[in-house]
């Protein structure tokens, strides 16, 4: 059978799957809706989290990006698993012991104040929106790719798979199809992972296989291997990577924190019964997150020794199949400049001949290796898991933020349940179309705005919530005021430096570079603003009158697991 | 509960968290990033030692440090008679 046939049948059955855990699992109240209900087990959740959490960036293009990269790759590696330490120790048990639904929930009530509750209202809506965007994206390129339908096209599938989970069973729904997505990703990530390592290294975990030697004979080691053929072609060695240490430091702390304070990531640690199990659930998830984490690294050297060795220096007509089907999607562009008919791969930009896109790694990983056409369209079944999965987490936040922050805690809060529950598969369906129209007329800065997102996370919600649990005295006024410096100071740099708005646009941001700040890039100024909304908040509450009593007494009552229930209303 | 054990509850959960996150900092940050290059003159198998942490080695301490920080709460809880049911 061919590809296309495969990836049909895969892609069917798991869309079967998840269209019938939607049904068997649909919400009745909005406690379903908002949080499963609060009974969904540790080991369940912490796989929903996972999905919820591996986008399509972290399938399709991180392992790409640390193949280009090399040691600087560490910066997502350990910024996006080293949050859940963060969550597990400083978060997750305490806002479940809070024990309301959402992430405004807490800052509303904790800083006594509806101001910052909207503030942490668009907070929670600019983050999501911009994460979401890219995810419709994801789904339409795996679609155009391996059923040559068009990206549109695959972008309105996706809609209407999503549309019909999220709407119908809220959390609840997710969480379950969460599982079944987890499941079939990371089979779909292993796969290929394990045959390449075998046939490079002969080694069967692909994490202890890239510090191994190489299959050919020479007893030499891989990364040996590969730092050679880099520096022999201009590239910074492979281990050594080519940022400064304070910008690889800035950009971990950013993409760690900024993770700990991503809504639809801590809304997961309310569907658990008890403090206990959300402390457990945050480990299970970074476990299942490391399995893909650990093994994305070993993918990327395996990607890069096979990239090199089969292109660098080859004439061209001697290309594989796989490289002339790239080509037709531009993901691989070949322009022989010097007219010799070989391949000519290396740093210097005026001799290089080939541009690779990163996000071709984990999907032409199985053609390059020759896999059986099966694995490919698990591949692409796999892709669009994660896709679909990370996606739904977000719509969730979007529609719980306007009819449960916005509708029933501010504008009506006489609304009757089933009004709420309406309104909140409303805002669902109409987040799933804005999220869409965003897939298919992608703003050209997709890409930016997740590190934007990131950012924005590490600026605004992380400090407001941490000192929330950790500083009695922290007032409204300082968390306000933190939380509002903290952002317009990120979206200022963010502006500046990876926009170039203030200084005629985007052509002028190379040149800027020597402008940065403590020379840290946008991507990792999070830490800089995160850091200025705890200076800014600490010196405010300090001049203005301490919390009341009251709000001192929740303080208390959160840092104690005894009396958690489960998570209500009221 | 009394006021002093809370406190007393809530001393030992921060000491612990002063422990653990340094663990946190110093395998990632330390480790993976500002000794990196010095520990690369080490080596596991094919691994220069820096770069093993920063692209393996702490995600795996990671995940060591939330179940360590799991169990040590859960005989405190019980210690101190805060547990759930």
């Amino acid at each position: 059978m061919d590809v296309k046939m495969w990836t049909y049948i895969i892609v069917g059955i798991t869309f079967a799957l998840y269209i019938g855990i939607a049904i068997w699992t649909r919400a009745g109240s909005t406690k379903e809706f908002y949080v499963a209900g609060g009974g969904v087990s540790s080991l369940a959740n912490g796989m929903a989290t996972a999905a919820d959490w591996m986008s399509a960036a972290s399938f399709i293009s991180m392992a790409g990006l640390i193949s280009f990269m090399g040691y600087d790759g560490a910066v997502y590696l350990m910024g996006w698993t080293g949050g859940y330490v963060l969550l597990a120790l400083l978060l997750a048990p305490y806002l479940r012991k809070f024990g309301k639904f959402t992430v405004p929930d807490f800052i509303g009530d904790r800083y006594y104040s509806n101001t910052a509750r909207t503030v942490a209202i668009v907070c929670a809506i600019i983050v999501s929106f911009t994460y979401v965007a890219g995810q419709m994206r994801g789904v339409g390129v795996v679609f155009s790719r391996f059923l040559e339908v068009s990206i549109e096209m695959g972008v309105v599938i996706g809609m209407i798979i999503v549309l019909f989970y999220a709407v119908l069973g809220g959390m609840k729904g997710i969480t379950y199809t969460q599982v079944a997505q987890y499941c079939v990703l990371i089979v779909a990530y292993m796969v290929p992972a394990i045959f390449i390592s075998l046939a490079l290294t002969g080694n069967v975990f692909p994490q202890i296989g890239f510090g191994s030697t190489l299959n050919d004979g020479s007893g030499v080691y891989l990364l040996d291997k590969l730092d050679t053929l880099n520096t022999d072609l201009g590239f910074a060695a492979y281990t050594d990577g080519t940022k400064s240490v304070i910008d690889v430091f800035a950009i971990t702390f950013a993409l760690m924190v900024g993770t700990a304070g991503l809504p639809h990531v801590i809304v997961r640690f309310f569907t658990v019964p008890k403090v206990k199990d959300a402390r457990t659930s945050a480990g299970y998830a970074l476990i299942f997150i490391a399995i893909l984490y650990t093994t994305a690294p070993a993918i990327a050297a395996f990607a890069r020794t096979n990239l090199i060795n089969t292109v660098s220096n080859k004439p061209y007509n001697e290309m594989p199949e796989w490289f002339r089907k790239w080509e037709q999607t531009k993901l691989i562009k070949f322009e022989d400049k010097n007219g010799d008919g070989i391949i000519q791969y290396v740093k210097d930009k005026e001799a290089n001949e080939l541009t690779v896109d990163n996000d071709i790694m984990v999907l032409a990983n199985p053609e390059i290796a020759n896999l059986p056409n099966w694995v490919i369209a698990l591949v692409a079944a796999g892709g669009l898991a994660a896709a679909l999965s990370t996606a739904a987490g977000l719509l969730l936040v979007i529609s719980t933020s306007i009819s449960h922050d916005l509708i029933k805690k501010q504008l009506n809060p006489n609304i009757s349940e089933k009004g709420e529950l309406l309104y909140a598969r409303l805002a669902a369906a109409g987040a799933v179309v804005v999220a869409g129209y965003f897939g298919i007329n992608p703003p050209g800065f997709v890409a930016a705005v997740v590190a934007l997102a990131f950012g924005l996370a590490a600026a605004s919600f992380f400090p407001a919530i941490i000192m929330g649990i950790f500083y009695k005295r922290m007032n409204k006024e300082g968390a306000v005021s933190g939380m509002i410096v903290g952002m317009l100071f990120m979206l200022y740099y963010m502006l500046k430096y990876k926009f170039g708005m203030f200084d005629g646009g985007k052509e002028a941001v190379e040149g800027l570079k020597d402008g940065w700040w403590f020379g840290i890039s946008p991507e990792g100024f999070g830490t800089v603003a995160m850091v200025a909304n705890f200076v800014v908040a600490l010196i405010v509450s300090r001049f203005t009158p301490a919390p009341p009593e009251s709000v001192q007494h929740i303080v208390e009552d959160i840092r104690i697991p005894r009396g958690a229930g489960t998570a209500h209303a009221h | 509960m009394a006021e002093k054990n809370l406190q007393q509850y809530w001393k030992k959960n921060l000491n612990y968290l002063f422990i653990l996150l340094g663990v946190w900092f110093l395998c990632s940050y330390g480790a993976g990033i500002f000794f990196k290059d010095a520990l690369n003159n080490f080596k596991i198998g094919g691994f220069k030692l820096g770069f093993w942490f920063a692209q393996q080695g702490s995600i795996y301490i990671f995940i060591i440090i939330i179940f360590a920080y799991v169990s040590l709460m859960n005989k405190l809880d019980q210690e101190f008679d805060v547990h759930e049911d």
